[in-house]
């Protein structure tokens, strides 16, 4: 190799370096190094120093030290609330999503010939799950006079309540709609179920092991690596979540819906008080660190991972 | 050899016996596999239905027959009126400003994402083992942190109220399209490049001529996700246009559904079900390279 690239010396001086392995290597690196910098590690200073500062956009920052995190875990019941809140939908809504992606996987692994449809009728509401529209349409399906509603009164049960007026429903709602969006982890489920090698099976039917047996022996096991790194993606993306709380309940009734990052824009966008939302940006990034940490140390135990030979 | 056959013989003329009885069950219980899975794969559409439903419905009967998916005739005065839109801009323009604002982004994300990814995937160099680290952290890093900087950023540049903060940090490469498209440049041959190397092309010759050809694949896979995250973005609009000749189809749905501004849920709806049609037919179309894309992300584990 070395003495290829010798062979052929470029001519000129600006040429000859950028054929260099060393240097061509950061041309084509060099847009994500400077978007780095500018999107990112610069921003990421910035709201670390703003962070201990009271910010209006419209004076200049004055330092106040750490009264924006005193403030917020001694003063703001809203700040509380909101990480009661998110904390749950988070820790509920993942495992169960994932729950439903593994058991219909199962389901759908099973060859036949109208498979590819029912993946597809599956799949769909994940593809468009995230956009304003179903949101929307989220919010009326369970509204008073919904759909919901109206098909409980057909099969005879009478029920007038809004699901998202009441306190105790709401939350449920928009765990409703990420449970529903279970089919992208469906397909990496499918995905991961057909790399197992069909020859352990065929071993443990030898074995006499029955269907419930090989499923938590082999299935299971073999499964874990997939279901921890989507584990812990998808509750990183439940402590973010916004658009739901934005759209469909706006954080009511009596802030029983208020995301994290719903208070977090309210915060900075609706009240101007930015060194406050840097203050929670910073909290909410200790706290999805310490909860992938968590998972991670976890991992140990119940996480397989095949000794590479 | 023989005692095989023999037990082989012997296990087809207990398997005929059976058979018919075995036959009968084997179809009860697929009949019930299909019934079970189709009936389920209604209750998962039916939100869908009902909305795409209700938009050709008279907007005062949504609600009075929530219950009855199917029209009793279909009317699509409510596209027309939902097109109007609101603040004497049309839809015509929200699908507009969100076809401008997603292929560009799209086309940024994919220059990059394929330029940066053959840098990580083919070169030795100082540092890359750092370079990709703080790449793959950014996967992970909350908006949140740098959400208000960036918009500071952007403020002190005015482009608040243009699609610049929409659209030119996706020039930057996004790791997601990056560790996809290094995922596939890996599974390329290195003989591939050496061979050319040696026929006299540089590094960015072998970019052009052999690995982007190449990778035709996971480029089309970036275009699709691209394209559906930054169609569906709202967050991002939210944040950045405040007028509404600048509003794109999913800030617009948002704005349109404010109980403020009017409560024609027929029109509502036909506005979103066709917010949804782009996003369908890539769903329908290119759905191979959905399925490539998602496995590529979820199974790294």
């Amino acid at each position: 190799m070395k003495k290829v690239r010798q062979q052929r010396k470029p001519s000129g001086g600006i040429r000859a370096v950028l054929c260099h392995e060393q240097a061509a290597g950061y041309v084509f690196i060099a847009p994500f190094i400077i978007g780095f910098m500018i999107f990112t590690i610069i921003p990421i200073i910035a709201s670390f120093l703003l962070a201990f500062t009271d910010y209006d956009i419209l004076s200049k920052p004055s330092f106040i030290g750490l009264d924006n995190f005193i403030k917020m875990f001694t003063a703001d019941s809203k700040f509380i609330k909101s990480l009661e809140v998110t904390f749950f939908y988070a820790v509920v809504s993942t495992p169960l999503r994932l729950l439903m992606a593994l058991v219909v996987a199962m389901i759908l692994v099973r060859p036949s010939k109208l498979s590819a449809i029912y993946r597809a009728v599956y799949y769909l509401p994940s593809i468009i799950g995230g956009s304003v529209a179903v949101a929307v349409m989220w919010k009326q399906i369970f509204s008073s006079d919904g759909v919901i509603n109206a098909l409980l009164m057909s099969v005879g049960i009478p029920c007038e309540q809004s699901w998202l007026g009441n306190k105790n429903t709401a939350i449920w709602v928009l765990i409703l709609l990420s449970v529903w969006q279970f089919g992208s982890s469906m397909l990496i489920f499918l995905a991961g179920l057909k790399q197992i090698p069909r020859t352990l099976y065929e071993a443990a039917i030898v074995d006499g092991a029955g269907k419930i047996q090989s499923f938590f022996k082999i299935t299971l096991p073999l499964l874990t690596p997939t279901i921890f790194f989507n584990l812990v993606m998808q509750t990183i993306n439940g402590f973010m979540a916004f658009t739901q709380s934005y759209i469909i309940t706006g954080g009511k009734p009596l802030n029983s819906t208020l995301f994290y990052a719903f208070y977090l824009y309210q915060k900075a966008f609706t009240n101007y008080d930015m060194g406050y939302a840097c203050a929670m940006a910073w909290v909410l990034l200790v706290i999805v660190a310490s909860v992938t940490a968590i998972l991670f140390k976890s991992s140990g135990r119940w996480v397989y991972y095949e000794s590479k030979e | 050899m023989e005692q095989a056959v023999t037990a082989d013989k012997k296990r087809n003329r207990s398997k005929q016996s059976g058979s018919t009885s075995k036959k009968i069950k084997k179809l009860a219980s697929s009949t019930i596999y299909h019934v079970l899975v189709t009936l389920f794969g209604i209750v998962m559409i039916y939100p869908l239905l009902w909305m795409i439903m209700s938009s050709f419905k008279e907007s005062s009967s949504i609600f009075r027959d929530a219950d009855n998916l199917i029209p009793e005739t279909f009317m699509f005065e409510n596209y027309t009126n939902g097109w109007k839109g609101f603040a004497d801009y049309s839809f015509g323009t929200f699908f507009k400003n969100s076809f401008l604002i997603t292929i560009t982004a799209t086309i940024g994300a994919v220059a990059s994402g394929v330029i940066i990814a053959y840098g990580f995937a083919r070169f030795q160099f100082k540092g890359k083992n750092f370079w990709f680290s703080c790449m793959m952290l950014t996967m992970m890093l909350p908006y949140q942190v740098v959400m208000i900087p960036q918009f500071l950023i952007f403020q002190k540049l005015n482009w608040i109220n243009t699609i610049l903060p929409l659209t030119v940090p996706h020039f930057f490469g996004q790791a997601f399209f990056i560790f996809l498209n290094m995922q596939f440049i890996k599974g390329i041959p290195k003989e591939m490049d050496e061979a050319a190397r040696i026929d006299g092309c540089s590094y960015y010759g072998v970019f052009t001529k052999i690995i982007l050809p190449m990778i035709v694949p996971s480029i089309i896979t970036t275009c699709i996700f691209s394209f559906m995250w930054r169609w569906d973005d709202f967050f991002g609009a939210l944040l950045y246009l405040n007028k509404p000749s600048s509003y794109p189809v999913s800030l617009a749905l948002k704005m349109f559904a404010d109980p403020s501004s009017q409560s024609d849920w027929g029109a509502m709806f036909a506005m979103s079900s066709l917010s949804l049609v782009p996003v369908f037919l890539i769903f329908i179309f290119f759905q191979k390279y959905l399925v490539e894309g998602i496995s590529t992300e979820g199974l790294k584990g």
